[in-house]
């Protein structure tokens, strides 16, 4: 075991705990309170609510929720934060979990290098004061996934504090305008991970995973309510969601039940609380060990960590022991915000398609890839890429990375569009014979399946031609001003091209014959 | 060859006087002689002895790894040794095999040491007895000498030789014992509070407890991790030099040892004049007796040691040194302030014994929670329960900065006495190791194990506090014929020039040796009686 942990907390509305785990692990029923603790004397300071549900009944007040997240995100680490195991994904139950994993007597917590320098980039990337130096700290609970009886942690000095990150909001009509907003970032911390418990109900055993190495991303939601102007409502924390959605769905459902709670006379209790996401709703997971005190104390194992910048580094230091936070700054890759306002200004993107891009891993790349070898404008290529080939991808749940479809293909693709040697709904057909992987360029395929546009204005004209005689009731409600009629027979001329033609070029010709 | 040091005896295997595997069945053949002793928890002879023909073969190739090849040593239970049951003296470790060695432990083996067996504590060292672990007391080799019998005899009021034995000091009276009884030639202690010196300085041997973070605790199976430090016994300075060399050193598995460059060999000269040499004499001792315990207990030094103190001071002005009182005023409150650190450490360090992945694990399986209880209650003696228990009220949110963060700015000021001392120019201090010499058994069990932890560890304990470098030097016997010890204390990393020092004042004090031969016929004499009992049994 050996989980870093970021922790970052907002100050104000939203505290965000980001723990990054070389190893990671859920657990469940797992006892809870020293984190919500922590939240609450923090969250105290919040000023503005971040989500305002409203009750229109007359007389009422409105209501102000506060929600603090807890974010445990694992470090993308070969090894784990204490100890020399490895961390893999889906590797067998306890195959990579070492002495120290098992917290054999007489072992002790190494720190692993890698994941220091993840998370002061993480501090870095979140614009927080990263600590020069910082403290581990012992948390100590029984819990059958925790061997050693206690959790390494980063309480009292963590690694980095007070950052921020600016992420957008969709709003409007069709959701398609998106506000930027500011989050603020209590603190980042190491953290060791837990083991994972399988629970067997029906032979009521547990079963224990040591590995902890699943589950990248765990968030324990701190939700209350208040009015206005009044202090801060009890708090209650939901814990262990694992995914996006839920978190909403779950954030979104405690702020209501409170509100009715409220209104209805009830209480809030302080207490820990699991999302049921079958139901849509959180219950009380009725701990019974009541109020959790972790007895705290310093970790004596591990000596403070220090870090580095450019006028701290002592000389003649040796880079494989000292960590340089300047050296990471500058490792560090543009920043996804920077990233977007620069497809915004390079290409007329807009905002919303800008952060579409950004999160799909990938896909800027791709994009990017494209534009390079097309003539098609910017604003075409970023349809296909979002519309298209994302859609195709999300359809068959493939990543960026395992598209059939190259960017140079894309790139022919469009160019062949672009130069109107196809039509649109040609292109698509290309499209999709692309993604069969038969090896075959747009080029051949549009050549075989003989796709081209008819460029011969006779022939075309002579299409329209038989087209109009074969249906004179159709050219009747031309003539007689009927709107649709026009559509119909430009989409018979295309049928008969076996849709090769240019619908504008078709209905120029028919305009021209039916002297519109 | 048993009597002899361990340098002696590494000369004569060069010299091939003695082979490796004679040299090991004659420790097998004494440990089996003084099992009474109970120094030793398990006796690893099948290891010891291939060990032996391992060494033997490098020696008849000329392969030797150096001072240690071949050398008999034992190790404290509370070490990890692969393969060697290690139980810490406790039901809860009972069973338990670990399947990696101590780093201090890998470091002796790879040096060519061959591994006798783990030797007898007080319950996860928790103790300055040895009277405290599962498997029953230890009893002091000096006990049966031929020093402390013939006082004995001359005594009209002395009682049934039986039941009057010794105590060994403590916690790591096993080793203090197989060392003493010639066993072995040297072995690993852990010291916490003074755990090797103690028994050292009752057991007439040299005990070491090297700077924290000079020494791996890797594989260490802790008491308090901010303190504890692997320790060494042996019968004079140069061999605790000879195995410090061996075991100093940066540990990549242990992030609180020093990347300092170790001289090694740790060879050490002999020093032919200490007249550059500034020894300071503390002046807290009496200040600790009144303060602390003034309300129900007055732990006296006896005034054999006092004289003993004074007259080692004497020797070292009359050869030249400068010698100077020196005030170390927060050593008083050492003992308090370690009772908090200490307990608070233990009750984290003992949270991994749940009897769910190793040792013991009671029969109750009704819940989770109620196994862990039953488990903890079974496998933990009441002293170990009471130090949890206390730990665990220091660390509660509501008491933490009242008791751990004071013990431990105590602690840092405990520390700064020491600097300021060094500061003033002393080069090391003298102190007693321990308020008398080793008293009987039955007296010792009269107080308990809190008691007498405080009691034994006044003159130890703030080295440890401060994670410098201290040795207890044997210096001479009592009037009862047993050995009375002194400590000194060096600056941190200063360790070589600690035990120069030491090793002068060995030479000019001139312990003498213990001798055990009355006790060995004894021991005969029991073993063939048992011999003749069982073989009776068996008709």
């Amino acid at each position: 075991m050996a989980a870093p942990m970021l922790r970052w907390g907002c100050r104000g509305r939203r505290w965000a705990f980001a723990r990054v785990d070389g190893g990671s692990c859920h657990r469940r029923g797992a006892p809870t309170g020293s984190t919500s603790n922590q939240i609450r004397g923090e969250s105290s300071v919040a000023q503005q609510p971040l989500h305002t549900a409203q009750k229109t009944r007359k007389g009422e007040h409105k209501w102000a929720a506060v929600v603090g997240l807890e974010i445990h995100a694992q470090i993308s680490s070969n090894s784990k934060l204490f100890s020399g195991s490895q961390v893999r994904f889906s590797a067998p139950p306890n195959s990579l979990v070492s002495f120290f994993d098992a917290s054999l007597p007489g072992t002790l917590p190494v720190l692993n290098r890698r994941c220091v320098e993840a998370a002061v980039m993480t501090g870095l990337a979140l614009n927080c004061h990263i600590n020069k130096k910082s403290l581990f700290d012992r948390k100590h609970y029984f819990y059958a996934d925790l061997p050693a009886g206690y959790q390494i942690t980063q309480q009292r000095l963590p690694i980095a504090v007070n950052g921020s990150l600016i992420y957008g909001v969709c709003a409007g009509k069709k959701q398609s305008q998106v506000i930027p907003k500011t989050v603020r970032i209590k603190q980042i911390q190491l953290e060791q991970d837990s083991g994972k418990s399988l629970h067997d109900n029906l032979r009521s055993q547990t079963l224990i995973d040591l590995n902890r190495a699943e589950g990248q991303l765990r968030v324990d939601a701190n939700i209350s309510v208040h009015h206005p102007g009044e202090p801060l409502g009890v708090r209650t924390e939901v814990k262990n969601l694992n995914s996006i959605r839920f978190l909403a769905k779950a954030i979104d459902y405690e702020i209501q039940r409170q509100i009715n709670e409220l209104e209805n006379g009830g209480e809030i209790l302080n207490e820990t609380r699991s999302f049921h996401h079958k139901l849509g709703c959180t219950m009380s997971m009725r701990d019974k060990e009541g109020k959790q005190d972790y007895r705290f104390m310093p970790e004596p194992n591990l000596p403070p960590l220090v870090l580095y910048d450019a006028t701290s580094l002592p000389a003649g230091a040796d880079p494989q022991q000292v960590i340089n936070i300047d050296q990471i700054r500058e490792t560090l890759p543009e920043l996804p915000s920077v990233t977007r306002e620069k497809l915004v200004q390079q290409y007329g993107m807009l905002l919303e398609h800008s952060f579409t891009l950004l999160n799909e891993v990938g896909l800027l790349e791709f994009f990017q890839n494209v534009i390079k070898e097309t003539r098609a404008e910017p604003k075409k290529v970023t349809s296909w890429v979002l519309n298209t080939f994302l859609g195709y991808l999300k359809q068959q749940n493939l990543a960026v990375s395992e598209s059939p479809v190259t960017p140079s293909a894309l790139a022919e693709l469009l160019d062949l569009l672009d130069s109107r040697t196809i039509s649109s709904s040609a292109a698509k057909q290309v499209f999709e014979e692309l993604w069969k992987r038969e090896g075959k360029t747009p080029g051949q395929i549009v050549s075989e399946k003989q796709l081209e546009l008819m460029q011969d204005q006779g022939a075309l004209e002579q299409l329209c031609h038989s087209v109009m005689e074969a249906h004179p009731q159709v050219v009747m409600d031309v003539k007689n001003r009927n709107p649709r009629a026009i559509n119909k027979l430009i989409g018979l001329v295309r049928k008969a091209t076996q849709s090769r033609a240019d619908p504008v070029m078709i209905k120029e010709i028919l305009e021209k014959k039916l002297s519109l | 060859m048993l009597g002899r040091s361990l340098r002696e005896v590494s000369a004569a295997l060069k010299q091939g006087q003695i082979t490796p595997t004679e040299l090991c069945q004659k420790c097998l053949s004494l440990i089996k002689k003084t099992k009474f002793l109970n120094a030793y928890i398990t006796v690893s002879e099948e290891v010891a002895l291939k060990q032996a023909e391992e060494s033997e073969k490098r020696y008849k190739n000329g392969q030797s790894l150096g001072d240690l090849d071949g050398i008999p040593i034992a190790v404290k239970d509370n070490f990890s040794t692969s393969g060697i049951e290690t139980t810490c003296a406790s039901n809860m470790l009972k069973g338990y095999i670990p399947p990696y060695n101590a780093t201090v432990v890998q470091k002796l083996l790879d040096q060519g040491a061959l591994l006798m067996g783990k030797t007898n504590l007080d319950e996860f060292a928790m103790g300055s007895g040895s009277t405290d672990g599962v498997f029953g007391p230890v009893k002091n080799p000096w006990s049966y000498s031929k020093q402390y019998r013939e006082k004995r005899k001359q005594n009209p009021h002395s009682e049934n030789e039986d039941s009057d034995w010794l105590i060994t000091g403590g916690s790591s009276g096993g080793s203090a014992a197989a060392v003493s009884a010639f066993t072995c030639y040297a072995a690993l202690g852990s010291d916490t509070g003074g755990s090797t010196r103690n028994p050292a300085a009752h057991c007439g041997l040299v005990g070491f407890k090297p700077s924290y973070g000079l020494v791996s605790r890797h594989g260490l199976i802790p008491l308090v991790n901010s303190m504890d430090v692997p320790g060494i016994l042996t019968r004079c300075v140069d061999d605790a030099a000879i195995v410090l060399g061996a075991l100093a050193g940066p540990d990549p598995r242990d992030s609180t040892t020093v990347h300092e460059p170790i001289n090694k060999p740790f060879m050490l000269p002999s020093l032919a004049d200490v007249s550059k040499l500034c020894i300071g004499i503390p002046k807290f001792q009496f200040c600790i007796l009144t303060f602390c315990y003034k309300e129900y207990l007055v732990p006296e030094l006896s005034s054999e040691v006092q004289s003993l103190w004074s007259k080692a001071a004497d020797l070292f002005e009359s050869e030249g040194a400068k010698v100077i009182e020196v005030s170390l005023p927060h050593t008083s409150y050492s003992i308090v302030c370690y009772h908090v650190l200490c307990t608070s450490e233990v009750a984290s360090n003992m949270a991994r014994f749940d009897g769910l992945q190793y040792g013991h694990r009671c029969d109750i399986d009704v819940s989770t929670e109620a196994m862990y209880a039953a488990t903890r209650r079974e496998g933990f003696n009441d002293v170990v329960r009471g130090r949890i228990l206390s730990g665990n009220f220091f660390l509660l949110k509501e008491n933490y900065e009242n008791y751990f963060v004071k013990a431990q700015k105590v602690r840092r000021l405990i520390a700064n006495d020491f600097v300021n001392a060094f500061n003033s120019g002393v080069d090391v201090l003298l102190t007693p190791t321990t308020l008398s010499e080793a008293v009987p058994y039955l007296e010792f069990i009269k107080e308990d194990n809190r008691t007498r932890s405080a009691q034994d560890d006044i003159f130890t304990q703030a080295v440890n506090m401060a994670g410098l470098p201290a040795v207890s030097i044997p210096v001479a016997l009592s009037n009862q014929g047993l050995p009375i010890g002194l400590q000194f204390i060096g600056r941190a990393f200063c360790d070589q020039q600690l035990l120069t020092v030491a090793k002068w004042f060995e030479k000019q004090v001139q312990f003498p040796v213990i001798q055990l031969q009355e006790l060995m016929d004894d021991c005969s004499a029991v073993l063939e009686n048992e011999k003749l009992a069982s073989v009776s049994l068996k008709q």
